[in-house]
């Protein structure tokens, strides 16, 4: 009985309210939290997965086989592949195209790929203009995989050991 | 040719013992093995290299199992079950054994699975998920083996073989072509070809089913797609009358490949090569996609509605300005029953009668009899169980892949067969009678033999069939055939497709059918196309309407084209391929006034003579009801997406029948159509009985040169001469005409000499092989290749000479 006594002069005092507004006021006068991008940012993990890239060996040769394991594996469906016989009698593929839309980027065609074809960059700022351009063809692929082919190698090399 | 077996084995009465397998009593037939026990209770055991349709090899050891108080464990396929025996699949012992035969398999297999067009469908990675070592303790270098190239319909990976020999077995026993063999011992065994060639089996392709790794796979499928992406839909092979069984892999809607589904009434597990690569043709540059009018001379692509206004047109002119009489409809022997059904309702409901299928028959002068009946008088799966084989005009082999085996395997259980044929064609089976015979003296010489017939069974030869030519007296080969005919046992008379083509095919139809009747022989005729059976029953035959009713009796084929109509309706297929006589049908086609096409493909010559063409969905991608030879009915659904604007035959029958405003076209869908002709069609008898006879005309001996114009195995019709893949096996090179020694050397020929050749008002020019398997006076040209579609019949006189 006394407990809700003193429960209803409190509120009239606005005691909670007073002490939520202290913790504004002491937020207000601390110093900011902020990074300034693209001119800073946060750091990555190596294992952080963003675009999507084909490798090649380092002779040139494209990785890809065409095996379609990260076609099958994909839970988005968002991997389109066509293979055919390459004129040399190697198996590779005509057609690759991964839908970014579709595409919830888990990792798992990096995962399936038994020749660390598919991978995932750590490279996460891009955009599109238009819908379409959304479907990375295999050409792109391999153009990103290019570019990125020096931090790809260093990121999978630090991941070596917990694989 | 492997020695035939001695038929004086009798095979042991059926008695059965009683087993014990993983403590679950069975009671099974003696003599049987193990894994033949367990495979009918539904117990697996792994295996590589056992299959129920060859023999027992016993050489992968994957199926060892633990047999009470046997020393170590046995193999389940090659053990004989006994009386008391137990049996344990999952023992310590048998799964040990198992484990470590799955380690030794493991230890050459390259680990090249994602690269492997078996890699989802593999027998070696399903078990190795089961029975192999997550990680291999082999780590030394693996072996290699060099490829072979074995022709273009399988690839090989030598590398890959496991050395189960069901290729090297199948090939043996069930092609019987002995193509493959191992060489070499140990691990240095490796499966090849014995002189560095390819497989011209016809039924090659059945080592890809066969093989349990990605060591023999499929060539112009490689590499296209996953077993996990395909979707298998059920289909028939349309290209012989067996009715093969097959799946169709499809992705997105597109016909990937085929395989064998298992059917022991027709293909029992086997796929003939012609239906397994024939949809390769689906996508030619030729399929027809869209209507087409032919405005000018030149082709312009128009709208549905157009072009069945303009095809409904163009029939009815013909019938109101000419005449119902000189309206001729030529229908391939390979469309669905439904549609036979409907286009002979349509054109007996324009007071036609001239409707026929029979594209490659020259001689139709007993129509009307029970000879001219098509199809089987006994079944399919019966030829197993033959004793004796009497082949009259059948390169069995080529004209139904299927039954050639099924022949086989009746000659291995100790068959007699015997042959009269215009060519002396290598059989994988060996001839106890045979009797090569120029065309011009086929009727003579089975005349002969049924006169031998006549006198072993003391019965008179009816006075229709006497020849003037059996002034002979049948020679002790004839009188040995008649002996061999009226002997005791399954004795049937297969009538091929050379004897049908023939251009005295009544005289052989009559004399095998009375021969048939009096010895107490099946009667089998091996009809071309994949429903000749069924264009009979539906009534596209101008003798008789669906299930042999009654009708005015119209045109025969070659009639139709011999005295030329004002117009035509052609229902897939090509007038200079798939015709008796390319020549007199472009002529015939060229001078009518409006010809109606309804085709898949349109190749030259049918837009050379075509005023419209409709597009038809092929069987592949349409539907309908097919009758095999022995009478089977079976449905067919559409497995590939329609190309283009193409539609399924009954709709455009429909259509049309609606538009020349015609009763009975009001249905909307098939399964009322199919309702309809089942109820006319009713039990009507198929196969043919020794009733009546026709008289015939006398046949006219012929001496000189005649050709023997067989159907080339991969030209039998339109979608097979456009699979790139089968034309370029051995068995499409046919641009050669084939001459005796005797007659080369009176021609002043010699082998790889260019001769020209007339028939009528054709000629060509053509390499000579003298060849040993010919008869004097035939001259070898086959039917439907590329240069004889500009020559005239298949069967008759030629004139060669040197140029």
């Amino acid at each position: 009985m006394m407990k809700r006594v003193i429960e209803y002069f409190r509120s009239l005092l606005l005691i909670e309210l007073m002490r939520g507004l202290g913790v504004t006021i002491r937020y207000f006068f601390r110093p900011g939290f902020t990074i300034n991008y693209p001119e800073e940012k946060t750091p990555k993990s190596n294992r952080f997965r963003g675009l999507h890239a084909l490798r090649r060996y380092p002779n040139g040769e494209e990785r890809c086989i065409a095996c379609k394991l990260c076609e099958a594996v994909c839970p988005a469906l968002a991997i389109t592949i066509e293979a055919c016989q390459r004129e040399d009698g190697s198996r590779r593929t005509t057609r690759y195209d991964i839908d970014l839309f579709k595409c919830i980027y888990c990792g798992f065609c990096e995962e399936s790929c038994p020749v660390d074809s598919i991978v995932e960059t750590g490279f996460l700022e891009y955009h599109f203009e238009n819908r379409e351009e959304a479907i990375m063809s295999k050409s792109q692929l391999l153009a990103i995989g290019d570019r990125f082919e020096s931090e790809i190698a260093e990121k999978r090399q630090q991941d070596a050991a917990f694989r | 040719m492997s020695t035939q077996p001695d038929k004086t084995v009798q095979p042991a009465p059926v008695e059965t013992v009683n087993i014990e397998v993983d403590g679950i009593a069975m009671n099974v037939p003696k003599n049987s093995m193990i894994i033949e026990a367990t495979d009918k209770s539904g117990i697996s055991i792994p295996r590589f290299c056992y299959h129920s349709k060859l023999s027992i090899a016993a050489n992968c050891r994957m199926c060892l199992v633990d047999v009470e108080k046997a020393p170590k464990p046995m193999p389940a396929c090659a053990t004989p079950v006994m009386d008391g025996m137990k049996v344990y699949t999952q023992s310590r012992r048998a799964l040990d054994a198992q484990h470590g035969v799955m380690e030794f398999l493991l230890i050459n297999h390259p680990l090249d699975c994602p690269i492997c067009d078996q890699g989802g469908e593999c027998e070696l990675q399903d078990m190795a998920v089961g029975y192999g070592r997550s990680v291999s303790r082999f780590s030394e270098r693996k072996r290699v083996v060099a490829d072979h190239d074995i022709g273009p319909l399988v690839q090989t990976d030598m590398t890959r073989c496991i050395q189960c020999t069901r290729c090297v077995r199948f090939l043996d026993e069930i092609a019987g072509t002995n193509e493959l063999g191992m060489f070499g011992r140990g691990d240095r065994a490796t499966i090849g070809t014995c002189l560095e060639q390819g497989i011209d089996s016809e039924l090659s392709g059945n080592v890809i089913d066969l093989c349990p790794v990605g060591a023999l796979t499929n060539k112009p499928f490689r590499f296209s797609a996953r077993a996990w992406e395909l979707t298998a839909r059920p289909s028939l092979g349309v290209h012989d009358g067996v009715g093969s069984a097959l799946w169709y892999h499809t992705r997105r809607g597109r016909i990937m490949r085929a395989v064998p589904r298992e059917n022991e009434s027709t293909n029992e597990t086997w796929l003939s090569d012609r239906d397994r690569y024939s949809h390769f043709g689906l996508n030619h540059n030729d399929r027809v996609l869209e209507p087409m009018l032919k405005v000018d001379g030149e082709w312009q692509n128009v709208s549905w509605d157009e072009g069945v206004q303009a095809a409904a047109d163009a029939l009815r002119g013909t019938v109101a300005e000419h005449g119902s009489g000189q309206l001729g409809v030529l229908m391939t022997p390979a469309a669905s029953t439904e549609e036979y059904y409907l286009a002979q309702r349509m054109t007996r409901g324009l007071d036609c009668p001239n409707i026929d299928h029979r594209l490659r028959q020259q001689d139709f002068s007993d129509d009307g009899t029970q000879s001219a009946s098509m199809g089987f008088q006994g079944s399919m799966d019966a030829i197993d169980q033959a004793d004796v084989v009497l082949l009259i005009g059948s390169n069995i082999r080529e004209e139904a892949p299927i039954l050639g085996q099924r022949v086989r395997k009746a000659w291995r259980a100790g068959a007699s067969v015997a042959a009269l044929n215009p060519v002396d064609w290598n059989f994988h089976f060996d001839l106890k009678y045979r009797n090569i015979s120029a065309p011009q003296n086929m009727v003579s010489e089975l005349a002969l033999i049924a006169a031998a017939v006549a006198t072993a069974s003391g019965q008179n030869l009816p006075a229709e069939l006497r020849v003037a030519g059996a002034e002979k007296v049948p020679d002790s080969g004839h009188q040995s055939l008649a002996s061999l005919l009226i002997s005791e046992g399954n004795k049937m008379l297969i009538l091929g497709q050379v004897s049908l083509a023939h251009h005295q095919s009544a005289w052989l139809r009559q004399l095998s059918s009375w021969i048939a009747g009096v010895t107490g022989s099946e009667l089998n005729i091996v009809a071309p196309g994949g429903n000749a059976v069924g264009a009979a029953k539906a009534g596209a035959i101008p003798v008789h309407g669906a299930g042999g009713s009654e009708v005015d009796r119209g045109l025969d084929c070659r009639s139709m084209l011999n005295n030329p109509l004002k117009g035509y309706l052609l229902w897939d297929f090509e007038p200079d391929h798939d015709t008796s006589n390319p020549a007199l049908s472009m002529a015939s086609l060229g001078a009518a006034g409006t010809v109606v096409a309804v085709a898949s493909f349109a190749g030259e010559s049918l837009r050379a003579c075509a005023d419209v063409i409709l597009p038809l969905a092929p069987a592949a991608e349409s539907q309908g009801l097919y009758y095999t030879l022995d009478g089977q009915s079976f449905m067919v659904e559409p497995a590939g997406r329609v190309a283009g604007q193409a539609r399924p035959g009954w709709k455009i029958l429909r259509r049309l029948g609606a538009h020349l405003e015609l009763d009975g076209f009001d249905q909307v869908d098939l399964a009322s159509i199919r309702r309809e002709m089942l109820d006319d069609i009713g039990d009507a008898e198929n196969g043919s009985t020794a009733a009546e006879l026709a008289q015939l005309d006398e046949p006219v001996q012929e001496s000189g040169l005649h050709r023997i114009g067989d159907v080339a195995m991969y030209g039998v019709d339109a979608l097979c001469r456009r699979s790139e893949f089968l034309q370029s096996t051995v068995q499409a090179q046919n641009d050669f005409v084939g001459l005796n020694p005797e007659d080369a050397a009176s021609l002043g020929l010699v082998d790889g000499q260019d001769a020209r050749l007339r028939q009528a008002d054709t000629q060509i020019t053509l390499t000579v092989r003298v060849r040993n398997e010919l008869p004097v006076g035939g001259v070898w040209l086959k039917s439907a290749t590329a240069i004889s579609g500009l020559m005239g019949d298949s069967f008759a006189a030629i004139s060669v000479e040197a140029v």
